[in-house]
């Protein structure tokens, strides 16, 4: 009698680890079909478009002619609107976060403002287009500029900012404010000489996250107005403009096969310039939590 | 009253007063002005949220002078480019549900196991490999998805079967479900590792398994959160653009057959911003429409998935 009962214990426990051996194996399949997808098209997209990543390509106009097609004009409307973009962001994104933080932590209207920007992180960005093309291209009478589009992107990744430096400065410990008060340092003193430069690579590792989404952005700013085909470099900040996710998406909407190589093309380029950027942050974000805990 | 030396003394004592103030005032004076600076920077979010609800709202309210809004939300044809006009949503309304439930039948198993590996089974040395790399896919623009979709994909899917067209829901879905992917499995793995090691560890101690610990114990203890995570990730796929434009078609049919080009909500925004339609007309008008659609059904999930975090998350003390 033991012995049926063992035998019986024996094989659900058995049956037991292998269902468990089986959900282990099915766990692993998924991160890996996950991490797969990740290399099948980082190497698809590199093996359709390095034949056409040189000098040439970074330095010519788009064309009519797919082998003559380069990015120039996509390269420097990117560079201008996402450097506009980037110290607008920056700017009001750390504003706000010293407000809510320092001055405002737990009173109604910063609750308001918190749940706002909660909420505005999961606002689909081609709705910031439309209030782009609103707003500053028609209210303010900007036009398609490369200013109504760094605008645009500025309040599209502006949550990011907020809340990333908000978490850099509740990171920075009270005992170093209350120190600053001791000595009669005035809150505004405390704040800039004591609190922001501890609070720092924190939030230039947010900055450097927001402007990263920024570059790949694309529908808010075809709804805005940006053009598609831009034969010239943008000459400032009323000049019209495309960027390079944009110009990247005309060549794939085309069905010569060329324009399909200089879309690939234009997607390595875009792709390195986010991985250093995406590396940077965590190069930075390592060095400050070391600093932290050392 | 009071003597000459008292006089002197109060004199004295009013003019250091007096100096103390102004040097008070003097110094306290740009600190009020820097927290009213920053206190309009802070508040600037909030203009873009009414700048957002109001141009969405005022420009659909001059469209539905024109279009019934039962028109609108019943109609099942939607050709305002056409001669024949129709005003009716529920073709991209379709498009856009088939694109982003295909996309979630990707992204919640593949997403929730990964999560599952991540949080109970990896080593402490690959976590911290995998994670960063994983987070990796969420970074790159959905452009290039679109790219991967139309080009790589979709030659695939039509090799195994050619009654499907260039542009399909299907191609665009799978993809699509690569994308949110990462954010599944982040915030899941984020509610899983929030549950406490003692609810694992008197598992442990009654002799379960660990799956029998990650799908018994671990799971539903965080299933607050994982439902949360799905559901900001369904909103993710129903805001995203450029993959469904580029992969899926901009061709409005009523339909959810994933083998046939389809047009989604953010797709048509798109088209009518690159096609040469005249601002003003209600062909224009009509982005806002979609678009006010569009950010209700998203706002309507973020809403529903922090309510859900806030009123069943499970507090451990």
């Amino acid at each position: 009698m033991a012995d049926v009962v063992r035998g019986q214990f024996d094989r659900r426990v058995n049956r037991r680890r292998l269902y468990g051996q089986i959900f282990h194996a099915l766990c692993l399949i998924s991160i890996l079909i996950g991490l797969g997808m990740l290399a099948l098209l980082l190497v698809d997209i590199f093996l359709d478009g390095w034949r056409r990543v040189n000098w040439e390509f970074l330095t010519s106009f788009p064309s009519r002619k797919p082998e003559q097609a380069g990015i120039q004009a996509a390269l420097f409307g990117s560079i201008y609107v996402i450097a506009l973009a980037g110290a607008l962001a920056f700017t009001l994104g750390v504003a706000a976060a010293i407000y809510l933080e320092e001055y405002a932590s737990r009173n109604w209207v910063a609750k308001v403002i918190q749940i706002n920007i909660a909420n505005l992180a999961g606002v689909p960005s081609i709705v910031y287009g439309i209030l782009g093309l609103e707003i500053f291209v028609r209210y303010l009478a900007l036009g398609k500029s490369v200013l109504a589009g760094s605008f645009t992107l500025a309040l599209l990744v502006l949550p990011i900012v907020i809340i990333a430096s908000e978490e850099a400065i509740r990171a920075v410990p009270p005992s170093i404010r209350e120190g600053g008060y001791a000595l009669g340092a005035t809150r505004w003193q405390t704040i800039w000489r004591l609190v922001l430069p501890q609070a720092f690579p924190g939030i230039l590792t947010g900055v450097i996250l927001a402007v990263s989404r920024a570059i790949g952005e694309t529908a808010p700013l075809i709804v805005m107005g940006a053009l598609t085909f831009v034969p010239f470099t943008p000459d400032g900040p009323m000049s019209r403009f495309t960027v390079l996710p944009i110009q990247i998406f005309n060549w794939v909407s085309r069905p010569q096969e060329g324009f399909h190589e200089a879309a690939a093309a234009g997607i390595i380029v875009l792709l390195v310039v986010l991985l250093s950027m995406n590396a940077l942050a965590v190069l930075l974000r390592n060095r400050f939590q070391r600093r932290l805990e050392g | 009253m009071a003597g000459p030396e008292t006089t002197v003394h109060d004199s004295f004592a009013d003019a250091f007063a007096a100096a103390n103030a102004t040097s008070r005032w003097k110094k306290y004076l740009p600190e009020r002005i820097i927290k009213a600076v920053l206190f309009v920077c802070a508040i600037a979010s909030i203009f873009t949220t009414v700048g957002i609800v109001s141009v969405l709202i005022f420009e659909a309210a001059l469209f539905f002078q024109e279009v019934t809004i039962w028109e609108f939300l019943t109609n099942t044809k939607w050709t305002p480019l056409f001669a024949s006009k129709n005003f009716g949503i529920l073709p991209l309304v379709t498009g856009t549900l088939l694109t982003s439930i295909g996309a979630m039948f990707v992204a919640l198993p593949l997403g929730l196991m990964s999560a599952i590996y991540l949080s109970e089974y990896a080593p402490e040395v690959v976590r911290q490999i995998v994670k960063p790399i994983l987070e990796i896919l969420a970074g790159i623009p959905t452009v290039v998805y679109g790219y991967f979709a139309l080009l790589f994909i979709t030659p695939i899917l039509r090799a195994i079967n050619d009654d499907i067209s260039v542009f399909n829901g299907l191609s665009a879905s799978l993809v699509m479900g690569i994308m949110i992917l990462p954010m599944v499995s982040s915030l899941s793995e984020d509610a899983m590792r929030s549950v406490p090691r003692s609810l694992r560890e008197g598992a442990y101690a009654l002799g379960a398994t660990k799956l029998e610990v990650s799908t018994r114990v671990v799971f539903p203890a965080a299933l607050s959160g994982i439902v949360a995570a799905f559901i900001l990730a369904t909103s993710r796929a129903i805001g995203e653009t450029m993959i469904v434009t580029i992969a899926a078609g901009q061709n409005p049919t009523f339909t959810l057959n994933p083998f046939v080009p389809i047009e989604t909500m953010t797709a048509y925004i798109v088209q009518v911003s690159l096609g040469d339609t005249p601002t003003g007309t209600l062909e224009f008008k009509t982005i806002f429409a979609v678009g006010l659609s569009l950010f209700v059904i998203t706002l309507a999930m973020n809403l529903l998935s922090q309510f859900i975090v806030r009123r069943f998350r499970e507090v451990y003390e």
